[in-house]
């Protein structure tokens, strides 16, 4: 079947052409039949990639090592799960998955918004076209994961640091990710190429803005997950350059979703907006760039390829063309209304961009420091922790205070007196945490107090928008406490879904202050029979096992754990030797105690013929609590994007050119 | 059997991406409609009214649960029903170009 793999490939190579060729004439010249065919040869280019991206995976099912790609990144042994997940798993399926969720998801966004943003929609087909072309051109000329060959025995089988649950999973959410901001991006340019730069493109891109962004976030915390299973060294972000590759876009995202509010609700930033929406999308090429040319050092650079240079070319392509369509409409984007106060809510916005843009930008250049370095001066560098740390608190501590007051002020301006008054509570509630904090014993991390101290003030103020919220709504006579509650939270979705969002990030807050400022650490060389504590926590080394796994041979340390005088409970520790890889992975020991939310986190890779064993423990106060803040985010974006059919019935009326009244 | 599915993998996609264009043409239904000044003038009113009208209920909520304190709003309140009221009259003299222009009640607007 590699033909059919390699026919559908070029079919829709052939199909993406002519979508830019018929689409970008259709738009150009207004030919209706014509943008009707370009269209339709978008969807069918999403059938041929489908067809294509089934085969590969019917080879993976199969072990077809006749592929070349089947037989270099599984083996027979290799539990199905992860044999499927192979299809993203190396360089040539990944770029598959890109295709298979742009044409996807573009079709999609075409198919809904046909009528919406009929005079757009002309210029969004060669434009989203143009992205699919190259990520198809890769996969024909350069990349295909077709190549065939004399099948041998067995294949060289899979990186085990991949074979994780959480790795099955995340690189297709940030594939979704990265691949969902091409949908802003092309509505965005779209506009600009027709000129119709009013709202409509960004109601019709919020969705998809905010799904990107979703999975995008989601994305990077089942990589912190994977990273805090697997790579077994106690923590969960390392500013690795490919984990900050995802971060970049998230954060100049986030920003877009903010101040497009600017934009909605004043007709402010309409060039900002399409700056960021760039922006993130130029960002999102380069984390994949980042991920898949192997150009920087990195856990997760799994291959080294010739990728590189067409993804650099092709950045530089879309960079270009994009200032210079900004800059060809700053005349029709150019705002006509201005700020009114620095205290307002449009201001604290625009507060809010610059720092998570001067913190994407800061992350940026760490990023790209040593390769700069290393092409000009020959000197090989490479930026470590204290740097993005540093950064983090410098931008990241302010924009947590401005997710407290931010809610609380209004549109246009705000008295100081006003401010005041809806801030006391989360204001004196934050200080007397921080007084009792001191006071308990956490005065030892200054950074992990004031990190606390902030997740209360602004935990506090997104309690008491919904309190006073509710309680609004009660006095408009609306019924009772849980109608007035719903009422408010279905009559602005985006809003409070905001809110739940705005809560998951005080949540990570509270585990990454928790693992970042008060976690404990301990190592011993341990004969059996032989105990070593750490925090609360007591050890003792009961002997080890070797044991044959699915793919691998076990060994395992068994401790049995107490805490005081109470034996709480065992855990395993120890690594794995995978057959057909010929490699060995750590495997490290995690006990989770709910109630206080912290992880007993034990790493034991050293066995020596006497049958001792080196182990390292580390208590991980409140890390669970990242690992919550992950759903807490989903559950506020899926609030935040749910459908709401009263501005759906606004936006047809409008564009009717009637137009039922505008609802807050 | 694996070239056969191409083919007709490629067929199929050839007469789907032409079928549009098998559509007999007439007159000006090939044509895309740009949309005219008056149109885009009368969108931009929309926008407006819309922008003005659910400020005004922003308005109304935030002085409601005290972010806005009294003095605040009675500054804010009358440009906005001013914006709002412009953009409603404008939008009716479209619709009336015969009518007089008069006073327009923006509560009734107000969802």
């Amino acid at each position: 079947m590699p033909e059919l793999g390699r026919a559908a490939l070029v079919a829709a190579l052939g199909l993406i052409v002519y979508a830019v060729a018929a689409g970008g004439y259709a738009a150009w010249k207004g030919r209706r039949r014509l943008l009707d065919s370009a269209v339709n040869a978008l969807y069918a280019s999403f059938a041929a990639v489908a067809v294509a991206s089934l085969v590969l995976l019917g080879a993976l099912a199969a072990n077809d090592f006749s592929f070349d790609y089947v037989a270099r990144l599984t083996s027979r042994e290799l539990p199905l799960g992860y044999t499927l997940a192979a299809f993203w798993s190396g360089q040539e399926g990944s770029l598959l998955l890109w295709l298979l969720v742009l044409t996807g998801s573009a079709s999609a966004a075409v198919a809904l918004n046909r009528r919406l943003v009929r005079e757009v929609l002309p210029w969004t087909i060669p434009i989203v076209a143009g992205v699919a072309f190259f990520f198809a051109f890769l996969l024909v000329v350069v990349a295909s994961p077709f190549a065939t060959q004399p099948a041998p025995a067995d294949g060289a089988g899979m990186n085990p640091s991949l074979q994780n649950p959480y790795m099955i999973a995340h690189p297709p959410m940030l594939y979704l990710g990265y691949v969902g901001l091409t949908i802003p991006f092309a509505f965005a340019m779209a506009a600009l190429a027709s000129r119709q730069v009013d709202e409509r493109w960004i109601v019709v891109t919020r969705r998809w803005t905010l799904a990107a962004w979703t999975f995008l976030g989601f994305g990077i915390l089942l990589g912190a997950k994977w990273a805090y299973e697997e790579v077994g060294w106690g923590g969960w972000y390392a500013w690795d350059p490919v984990e900050n590759a995802a971060l970049m876009p998230w954060l100049v995202a986030t920003a877009f979703l903010h101040s497009v509010m600017v934009q909605e609700k004043k007709n402010m930033l309409r060039v900002w907006n399409v700056v960021l929406v760039a922006g993130a999308f130029l960002l999102s090429l380069f984390g994949t760039f980042l991920t898949r040319s192997g150009v920087i050092s990195s856990i997760h650079s799994f291959t080294q390829s010739s990728i590189g240079p067409f993804f650099l070319g092709f950045i530089a392509v879309v960079a270009a063309f994009s200032i210079a369509l900004i800059l060809s409409r700053l005349t029709v984007l150019r705002s006509p209304t201005r700020l009114e106060s620095l205290v307002s809510r449009e201001a604290a916005f625009l507060y809010n961009n610059l720092f998570l843009v001067a913190l994407a930008l800061t992350i940026l250049w760490g990023v790209i420091y040593p390769l700069v370095s290393e092409a000009v001066r020959g000197v090989a560098v490479s930026v470590g922790a204290p740097y993005y740390d540093f950064f983090a608190i410098v931008f990241g501590l302010p924009l947590v205070l401005l997710m407290g007051i931010g809610p609380v002020v209004a549109w246009r301006r705000a008295s100081l007196r006003a401010l005041a008054s809806q801030l006391a509570w989360p204001a004196g509630l934050a200080l007397a945490a921080g007084a009792l904090l001191v006071l308990a014993g956490a005065g030892s991390s200054p950074a992990g107090l004031v990190g606390y101290t902030f997740a209360v003030f602004v935990m506090t103020t997104i309690v008491l928008e919904f309190v006073r919220g509710t309680r609004a709504r009660k006095g408009l006579g609306t019924g009772g406490w849980w109608t007035a509650f719903s009422g408010l939270v279905a009559r602005n979705r985006r809003r409070y879904g905001g809110y739940v969002v705005h809560a998951a990030i005080v949540v990570l807050l509270i585990g990454a202050v928790g693992i970042g400022g008060f976690s404990t650490s301990s190592e011993a060389r341990l004969a059996q029979g032989e105990s070593m504590t750490v925090g609360d926590y007591r050890l003792v080394y009961t002997g080890s096992e070797e044991r044959r796994g699915a793919n691998a041979q076990e060994v395992r340390a068994q401790l049995d754990v107490y805490r005081g005088d109470d034996r709480v409970g065992t855990m395993e520790a120890g690594k794995n030797s995978y057959f057909a890889e010929e490699q060995t992975s750590n495997e490290v020991g995690i006990r989770t105690d709910r109630l206080r939310g912290e992880d007993l986190f034990v790493i034991a890779d050293r066995f020596y013929p006497d049958g001792s064993v080196v182990v390292e423990a580390i208590v991980n106060p409140l890390v669970n609590f990242i690992w919550l803040s992950a759903l807490i985010f989903v559950l506020g974006s899926v609030v935040a994007m749910w459908p709401d059919a009263r501005e759906q019935r606004r936006l047809a009326a409008r564009l009717a050119g009637e137009g039922a009244p505008a609802r807050a | 059997m694996a070239l056969a599915l191409g083919a007709l993998l490629a067929a199929a996609c050839v007469v789907f991406v032409a079928r549009p264009l098998l559509r007999p043409a007439r007159g000006r239904e090939d044509e895309l409609g740009k949309p005219t000044a008056e149109e885009e003038a009368r969108l931009r009113l929309l926008e407006e009214r819309d922008r003005a009208l659910a400020a005004l209920k922003e308005l109304e909520f935030d002085h409601r649960t005290g972010k806005i304190s009294d003095e605040d709003y009675r500054a804010l309140v009358g440009p906005l029903r001013h914006d709002a009221g412009e953009a409603l009259r404008a939008l009716e003299h479209e619709d009336r170009p015969e009518r007089e222009p008069e006073t327009v009640d923006v509560e009734q607007h107000l969802p």
